[in-house]
């Protein structure tokens, strides 16, 4: 009977692979190796903290609607947070990425890392889009005239209709924020699961290559 | 490269280590963001510019407003000739054998002459000569209504869109349901019509924002505002604001030949197919760089990482 | 609205070099990025000196 229990389930194997993978310990761990040591490091949590800062203020300009920032002082604001935050956004991912090149840092099996990362800024790309067409000003009028040719042109925007405010709604503040999340989500505890990249030149001696 | 170093650099590290507080540095990043991104936004706010409606199009340049709504019925306006996912009036922008718009079809039917007049006509109490208009206009076959439309729509052309200078000749009812039109826009009742056609629950903007377009007004407005794609509009904001620097890459291909011209074939006349299919070979490229030859390379060759290693590449003597 | 809001709505400046152009605004976001960039690099990270190192 116990040999029964024992036996593997999706449920144990889940259990086993994230414990082997993923113990709490390497999830929030007291010490880094010695080599994390460049400000290069924070662009990645610089990131994840505008995406922070993004969400909070969408969520209450999502409770008081789309148009609430044209009259109110106080919807202004949370409208600027959510537009300069989204700069931030990028302009640290952007310093991220050239960072993760530089440092070929999808080496010792992390293409996985880079591949979530590179397509976080994709989706990003797509979902900051969705939102400059929900800004119910002239903008997002113009916005969504020009850009309706681009994906009309290879066949997108038939399932895909950038003039439709109620589809680039709900797109911008349901289905794409929860991709950009996940996939988020995957990028960091791939980071945390395989530790952070050595140095290029770290095995050096043991490679018996010289610098 | 070799497998021992992938062994090597996906190992558990067992080398030196120092403390790091993940939490922490998590925590102040967050409240270093927010009080960075409170404090740009109580200095500059965000743009704002208001939105055009017909209301405003049709009271600042009528003879625009009106010579489109002339187009619509005519049938060549560019909504009216769009093809897919509008209507069938042409095939639309191919990538050589590739009709993707078209063989998608048209899942977002626009009929210009009903959706932008004569619907919106009917849902106010029209001026007798406009309600006379609309009876002769519903009353008469589609040869007669094309007809009329056409002849109206090359009179006024050769007129320079001057109303006053259009010789007499067999136009039937559209003059009227233009002026009909005009009126009602002005009057601000339009853009709810067109939204709305008749209908409560609206959300779909695409039949009021495809009549915008037709006229010039709008795009004379975009112009001002430097948005045209022909000139990196695609990467600018209204204002002095910052817009999406990020799409510098997709911006670029429309500037140069041969998409910076229209009348190139096959290039520049679908250079929105073109360029989609650019930027998502390169947006892939860019989710597989590390298994493109020489490119994954390039970090190996200009190092750039002695400078971010520096300390540990210091203290190790490496 | 914006301390600045009135100038930040006032006519964007563009630089015009041939066929290229770019507003003021997004020259400085990629040189701000850019600056970014080269500070990460060459700053000093403050922390343990290796001495502090532990194994
Ligand atoms: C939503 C956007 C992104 C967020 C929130 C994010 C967040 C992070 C964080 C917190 C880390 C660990 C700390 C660090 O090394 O900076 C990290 C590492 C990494 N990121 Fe991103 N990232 C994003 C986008 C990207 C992009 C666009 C790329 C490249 C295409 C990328 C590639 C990487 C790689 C390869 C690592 C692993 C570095 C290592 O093992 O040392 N990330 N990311």
């Amino acid at each position: 009977m116990s040999a029964d229990i024992e036996k593997e389930m999706w449920t144990s194997k889940l259990r086993k692979g994230w414990q082997k993978n993923l113990p709490i310990e390497k999830l929030l761990p007291d010490t880094q190796p010695a080599y994390v040591a460049s400000w290069i490091y924070l662009f990645g949590v610089a990131t994840l903290a505008a995406l922070g800062v993004i969400v909070a203020s969408g969520l209450v300009l999502s409770f008081e609607g789309a148009s609430w920032y044209h009259y109110s002082s106080v919807g202004h604001f949370v409208n600027s947070m959510h537009f300069w935050s989204v700069q931030f956004f990028f302009i640290f991912m952007v310093v991220h990425l050239w960072g993760k090149f530089w440092m070929a840092a999808w080496r010792g099996r992390r293409l996985l890392t880079w591949i979530t990362g590179a397509l976080a800024f994709v989706g990003s790309i797509a979902t900051a889009f969705t939102g400059y067409l929900i800004q119910t000003n002239f903008d997002s009028q113009w916005i969504s005239y020009e850009a309706k040719d681009g994906f009309n042109s290879v066949g997108i925007g038939s399932r895909f209709n950038v003039t439709n405010f109620g589809q680039m709604i709900l797109l911008h503040v349901a289905f794409l924020p929860v991709i950009i999340g996940v996939i988020t989500l995957i990028h960091v505890l791939l980071v945390r699961a395989k530790g952070v990249v050595p140095p290029i030149d770290a095995f050096n001696n043991e490679l018996g290559e010289r610098k | 490269m070799s497998d021992r170093r992938t062994e090597l650099e996906s190992a558990p590290w067992s080398g030196r280590v120092r403390r790091y507080d993940l939490i922490k540095e998590g925590v102040a990043a967050v409240v270093i963001v927010a009080i960075v991104v409170a404090a740009l936004s109580t200095l500059f706010g965000s743009p704002d510019d208001k939105q055009v409606t017909f209301k405003q199009w049709a009271v600042a340049a009528p003879a625009d407003f009106y010579a489109t709504a002339v187009q619509e019925l005519a049938g060549t306006s560019g909504t009216a000739g769009y093809g897919a996912p509008y209507n069938h009036a042409s095939d639309g922008v191919n990538l050589g054998p590739l009709y993707l718009a078209k063989w998608l079809g048209v899942t977002h039917p626009v009929d210009t002459v009903n959706d932008f007049v004569i619907t919106p006509l009917t849902t106010v109490a029209n001026a007798a000569p406009v309600a006379d208009a609309l009876k002769q206009w519903q009353g008469s076959d589609a040869k007669t209504q094309s007809t009329w439309a056409t002849n109206y729509d090359t009179a006024l052309t050769k007129a320079n869109q001057d109303a006053s200078k259009v010789s007499a000749g067999n136009y039937g009812p559209v003059p009227a349901l233009a002026g009909g039109l005009l009126t009602m826009a002005q009057a601000g009742s339009l853009d709810g019509a067109l939204l709305s056609q008749g209908n409560y629950f609206q959300s779909d903007n695409t039949k009021q924002t495809l009549f915008l377009g037709d006229g010039s007004y709008f795009n004379d407005q975009s112009t001002a505002s430097n948005l045209q794609g022909s000139t990196w509009g695609m990467m600018n904001e209204t204002g002095r604001y910052p817009g999406q620097a990020w799409l510098w890459l997709y911006s670029f291909w429309y500037q140069i030949p041969p998409f910076n011209n229209g009348d190139n074939h096959p290039f520049g006349a679908n250079a929105d197919a073109w360029i989609m299919l650019i930027m998502g070979a390169l947006s892939i490229g860019l989710i597989c760089m590390p298994l493109i030859p020489g490119v994954r390379s390039l970090p190996y060759k200009i190092k750039i990482h002695r400078l971010i290693w520096k300390n540990y590449y210091q203290e190790e003597n490496l | 609205m914006g301390i600045f809001h009135h100038f930040m709505n006032l006519k964007a400046v563009y630089i015009h070099w041939g066929w290229f152009q770019i507003s003021i605004t997004n020259l400085l976001v990629i040189l701000f990025m850019l600056v970014l960039f080269g500070l990460a690099l060459v700053l000093p990270f403050p922390g343990n000196k290796k001495g502090k190192d532990q194994k």
